[in-house]
This record gives C-alpha cells, sequence and structure tokens, in this order.
C-alpha cells in the first residue's frame, strides 16, 4: 500500500513531491524561525523567559508546518499556508526591534 | 479527505524514518548506554575498582593538591559519590600557556579515596565515547555532525506524529499482536514499542532538539539580546569573575572543618570542593554537598554551597541552591533533565534505559517491517539491488553495531595497557568491527547475514564477562561479593545480552522463514526469505537488549 501510495504520488506529481518537501523543509524552518524571533520580542514576559518559551514552541511549529505540507491538498497550498504566516510574523519581528539580526 | 490525510501521514512516516533510520539506530543504542555512561566508564578503569570512600578522603584530597599544586590558579576537588568511587582533582595552573587559545583544560589527577594515592587508569574514552557518539558521531566535524544528528531527531519527530495519525487506532492496535505472521507481526511489535513508551519518545526526541537551540533556533535570543546567546546565559546564569590575580603567599585553613561545617548546615554529603586562588591570601574556598535531586532544577550548579575565606576559616556567605525560575524555564529543565536523566536514582535510571532500549526496538522493527512487506510484495521474485541494500544496512547497523560496542569492551580488556593511543585504539576496533560488520551485511544481504551476524554477537557478548573473569580480579563474583552494583550490572548485561542474542539466532535457525504469502510454490531458496530476518518477538528482543 505503501509503495502504490508512493507510486501514485511520484508519477501524478513527482515534481509535487519535491515542492513539498522544499516547502516543508525550508519554509518549515522559515517559518518556525519568524515564529520564534516574533514570540521573543512581543511576549509580555521578561526577555530571558520570552527566548526560552519562543524556543519551546519553535520544533513544535516546524513540526507542524511539516505535516501541514504533506497533508494538504496541493502544492501550492503547501507553500502558502506556509509562506504567509511567515511572512506576517516575520514583518510582527521587524516591527518589535529585530533589525539587530541583519 | 480523513483517509487523505492518513494516506499522506503513512506515506511521510515510512519514507522519513527510512531515510534517517539507519542513523537513528545508532543514536537510540548509544544514547541509551548514556544512562549508564559513569558505569561504563568505571567498568573501563579497572585500575579505579580498589578506590574505598573514607571519611578522611576530603583532607587526603586537600594534602594531595597542597603536594602537587600548592600554587595553581585554582582547585577543584570531586569527592566520591555512589557512581563513582574516587576522588578526582583538577588544577588549572597559573601560568600563561593556560590561557594560550581560550582552552583552560587544566591538568587533572585521579586519587584512590581511601589511600590518597594516586591513580593511573588505562587510556580509555570509556562511556564518554558511546555518550559522545549520540549526537556529534566520530571523526566527523563536531558542528556537521550535530547538525546531521539534529536533522535526524527532527525527521524522528515528524515520523512520531505522523505516525500517530497513520493509527488512528493505535490504542487498539497496542493490544494487538499477531506472532508468527511476517510483515504483520513486525507491524505489531512496531506499534506495541512505540506506543508502550511514546511519551518517552516524545521527550526524548523534543528535549535533544532543545538541547542545542542555541545552535539550531538562534533567532530568538538574537533578536533579543545584542550580544546573542552571550547575553541569553549571562541575563539566565550570572556568573561573577574570580578575582583576577593571586594575592601574597599565605598558608590556608584545614579542609577538614570546613567539610563538617557544610555537611551540618544542609544536613547532605559534600560533593565539591573548589578554591579559587590557594595558599595566597585572598583565597575563597567553596564547599558544595548534594542536593535533593528536583526535576525542574536548573542545569548548571545550583548546590548548596558554603563559601569561607580561605586563610582565617570564616564563613564568606550561605549560597541555598536553586532559586525559583519562572515556569518556562521549569518547562525547560523538566525536558532536559528528563533527557539526561539528571534526577534518577538507580531504579529510574534503569527505567529511562529501558525506554531506551524501547526505542531502539522501535526503530528497528520500523526498519525490518519496511524491508518484510517489499519482500512480501515480491511475492517470491528475487529482490532487487535496493532492498537488498536495505536488508544488508539493517544488518550491519542492528546486529553490527551491537557486535562492535561488544567489540569495543572487549578490547578495553585486551590492549596492553602501556600501548600508544591506546584510547584511541579501543575506538579504531569498535569502528573497524563495524566495517567489518557491514562488508559482510552486504556480501550477504539475506538470511545467512543475520544468523552469522546473530551468532557472532551472541559470542562475543558471552565471552565479555569471561574476559573479564580472565583478566581482572573485580570480575562478576568478586564484584557481586564486593556489593558493587555498577561492575556485577555490566557483566549481567552482557550475559543478557549474549541470551537474547542466541534465544533470536535459535529462533532464525529454528523455524524456517515465513511462506505462504505469495501465490507461487515456494523452494526454500534463501534469497526468498532474506528479508524476513528474526521474526517479530525476537527481533524486539534483540533490538531490544540494544543498548
Amino acid at each position: 500500500m505503501f509503495t502504490s501510495l508512493f507510486q501514485r504520488l511520484a508519477a501524478s506529481s513527482g515534481l509535487g513531491v519535491a515542492s513539498r518537501t522544499v516547502a516543508a523543509v525550508f519554509g518549515g524552518y522559515a517559518l518556525a524561525a519568524c515564529a520564534t524571533t516574533a514570540l521573543a520580542l512581543w511576549l509580555p514576559a521578561a526577555p530571558a523567559t520570552a527566548v526560552i518559551t519562543a524556543n519551546l514552541l519553535s520544533f513544535l511549529i516546524y513540526t507542524v508546518a511539516v505535516l501541514w505540507a504533506f497533508a494538504t491538498r496541493s502544492a501550492t497550498r503547501a507553500w502558502v499556508g506556509i509562506l504567509a504566516p511567515a511572512l506576517l510574523l516575520a514583518a510582527l519581528a521587524w516591527l518589535g526591534g529585530a533589525e539587530n539580526l541583519l | 479527505m480523513k483517509a487523505g490525510l492518513r494516506q499522506s501521514m503513512a506515506w511521510l512516516h515510512t519514507w522519513s524514518g527510512l531515510l534517517l533510520g539507519w542513523l537513528l539506530l545508532a543514536m537510540f543504542v548509544t544514547g541509551t548506554s548514556a544512562y549508564f555512561r559513569e558505569e561504563i566508564s568505571l567498568w573501563m578503569a579497572p585500575e579505579l575498582h580498589h578506590s574505598q570512600p573514607s571519611p578522611e578522603t576530603p583532607a587526603l584530597a586537600w594534602a594531595a593538591l597542597n603536594a602537587t599544586a600548592p600554587n595553581a590558579k585554582s582547585w577543584d576537588i570531586q569527592l566520591p559519590e555512589a557512581r563513582s568511587p574516587v576522588a578526582q582533582l583538577r588544577w588549572q595552573p597559573d601560568t600563561p600557556q593556560a590561557e594560550d587559545g581560550g582552552r583552560q583544560r587544566g591538568e587533572r589527577a585521579v586519587m584512590d579515596a581511601g589511600t590518597g594515592e594516586p591513580l593511573a587508569p588505562r587510556a580509555s574514552r570509556g562511556g564518554d565515547f558511546l555518550y559522545r557518539f549520540h549526537f556529534e558521531l566520530y571523526g566527523v566535524p563536531r558542528i556537521w555532525a550535530r547538525w546531521l544528528v539534529c536533522v535526524a531527531t527532527m525527521f524522528m519527530l515528524v515520523a512520531i506524529i505522523s505516525g500517530v495519525i497513520t493509527h488512528k487506532k493505535i490504542f487498539k492496535d497496542f493490544f494487538t499482536f499477531r506472532p508468527g505472521k511476517g510483515q504483520r507481526s513486525w507491524l505489531d511489535s512496531h506499534n506495541a514499542t512505540a506506543v508502550l513508551a511514546l511519551p518517552f519518545h516524545f521527550m526524548i526526541t523534543y528535549s535533544g532538539l532543545l538541547i542545542f537551540m542555541v545552535m539550531l533556533m538562534p533567532w530568538g535570543m538574537n533578536a533579543a539580546y545584542q550580544d546573542g546567546w552571550r547575553g541569553f546565559f549571562q541575563d539566565v546564569f550570572p556568573r561573577e569573575a574570580p578575582a583576577a590575580e593571586g594575592g601574597a603567599a599565605a598558608p590556608m585553613v584545614d579542609i577538614a572543618p570546613l567539610v563538617a561545617r557544610t555537611r551540618a548546615t544542609f544536613d547532605q554529603p559534600v560533593r565539591r570542593i573548589s578554591v579559587d586562588w590557594p595558599n595566597r591570601d585572598n583565597a575563597v574556598i567553596r564547599v558544595a554537598t548534594d542536593k535533593a535531586p528536583n526535576i525542574t532544577d536548573q542545569r548548571r550548579g545550583g548546590h548548596p554551597t558554603l563559601v569561607f575565606n580561605g586563610g582565617t576559616g570564616e564563613l564568606l556567605e550561605t549560597q541555598a541552591g536553586d532559586a525559583a525560575v519562572p515556569g518556562a524555564f521549569r518547562v525547560y529543565n523538566l525536558l532536559v533533565n528528563l533527557h539526561l536523566a539528571r534526577f534518577a536514582d538507580p531504579t529510574v535510571r534503569w527505567l529511562f534505559f529501558l525506554f531506551g532500549v524501547g526505542g531502539t526496538a522501535m526503530v528497528a522493527t520500523g526498519m525490518l517491517l519496511w524491508v518484510s512487506k517489499r519482500t512480501q510484495q515480491l511475492r517470491g521474485k528475487a529482490p532487487g539491488a535496493a532492498l537488498r541494500l536495505v536488508n544488508g544496512l539493517n544488518i550491519a547497523s542492528l546486529t553490527g553495531l551491537l557486535g562492535a560496542l561488544a567489540a569495543y569492551f572487549a578490547a578495553n580488556r585486551l590492549l596492553p595497557v602501556e600501548l600508544a593511543a591506546r584510547e584511541s585504539w579501543e575506538i579504531r576496533v569498535f569502528f573497524l568491527t563495524w566495517l567489518l560488520a557491514l562488508g559482510h551485511a552486504l556480501l550477504r544481504p539475506d538470511r545467512r547475514g543475520w544468523v552469522e551476524q546473530l551468532a557472532a554477537i551472541t559470542v562475543l557478548w558471552a565471552a565479555l564477562p569471561v574476559l573479564n573473569l580472565a583478566t581482572t580480579d573485580s570480575h562478576l563474583f568478586s564484584a557481586t561479593a564486593w556489593r558493587v552494583g555498577a561492575l556485577a550490572g555490566f557483566d549481567l548485561v552482557c550475559l543478557l545480552m549474549a541470551v537474547a542474542g542466541g534465544y533470536a539466532l535459535w529462533q532464525v535457525v529454528q523455524r524456517r522463514p515465513v511462506r505462504g504469502q505469495g501465490p507461487l510454490p515456494q523452494r526454500p531458496r534463501p534469497q526468498q526469505s532474506m528479508a524476513q530476518g528474526p521474526r517479530s518477538e525476537r527481533g524486539t528482543r534483540t533490538a531490544g537488549d540494544g543498548a
């Protein structure tokens, strides 16, 4: 069953699987990084507490992004669902003073 | 849509699992051994086995350092405790060379806790080699190895969660066991080992990532602190620097009364004595005790400590130990302490060890299931190169690694004590054995490969207690008589490994591989059965004792 499913996935959308994989691995990391930065800057707590809370959540966010990339209907949806919140969070992080990262 | 989700998760689980499964298996085996890292190191240093802690140990260590390094920059004495019978002495020489290159390793010596004599254990990396291997491999640039290990860990996290989604009936499946049915049995074993310790698997994976958060996800702390993680750590673990310069030479007080006073103050045995600028007029002595372990403790320090003036013995400061930490840090500490089993008493340590064994079995049965499923789909045709490769790698990463582990321990007893670069030779024996097993497995990626390697590891593990009996006087019988659990336990685990290996071997040899899955009449060709390997319950145990 796994093989036939894989063959079906690969045959119908070999590019799709590759695209989802890139979205999951790199897009997911970007999303997690943006979320961690935004949370570290915006959480209403002492800096150290905000940082550790953000880091505690970061790998959960990454995992959810990876699952989303493979669970959603199309590769396009995978990308949009990851990049849109990532951009939003990047903007928040920027507003919060993340420019010293650059 | 629901079926679609489960199917896509099954696909993700299968392929992310296969891609990094071999690395995860090696991480699980060596990481599980790390729960007994100190016991392994002790077993691998027979020269330390006769050391007996005594009430005189602090005074003996004090005298030894006064004789060896009276004018050092700092001293550090680690007194014996349940897991280590010796006193560890470290000192930082007061020479400019010590600061070259930013590395301040300093000097160290091991002292017999009963007699005060210096001990010279054979050169060995002991349990540290296995502990380090589980997160930074060996011979690879550290940073690359750590990233690779973390990528594998991230894959495992994805595999765990997608695996749970795949099996919507996972808890019902847990009680389903269909032995003797080839692929089904592997699936059942995989489910059982996964669900049995599911919280452990999730914890060990997630906390593994958290331990490397500075490397993996530094963006939050870099944005919140001008100087990044340094600022973060200074904020979390504020440290006062010791006096930069030693004062004029001046004698120090006797250590025994300070130890007695600290012990009485906190009602805990003293574990550690450190001195800044010993034998100077600004000497500061810190005497730290054990603490009642708390699962949310900070990773560093936090031991109740009395700080004394070195010249007069006057009490300068009482440090009660861990201060209360905010909730988020308690969560972080909880996860990290669980990963490292820092708080664990011997019973809990064994429990974590068994969970680690369960994790090893989970990865191993998953890998065997992958091969079993695809062999069944061949319906009797000869397997292709890819399937043979996967099966060969499975053999090498399971029985091969367990064999290499036994060879590493055997090398500790067999290599001459005076051999140059001896500790490297122990590690070379480990990798050469593993390489040999890999070559053998790739040449025979079939049932014969499993049979021969199972036979080899059974002999190797059974030989270890015998070897110990022949080469040391702290063998199983004397260790039992002395009631040294660490040493007796090591030999007993070796015997258990041999029993498990022998049982798996017996099962594979005795029963023909599972047939009747294909429509074709079966002929006893070894290639047909190559992928079956040892069947479910034995496989679980083989892998199960793999630590």
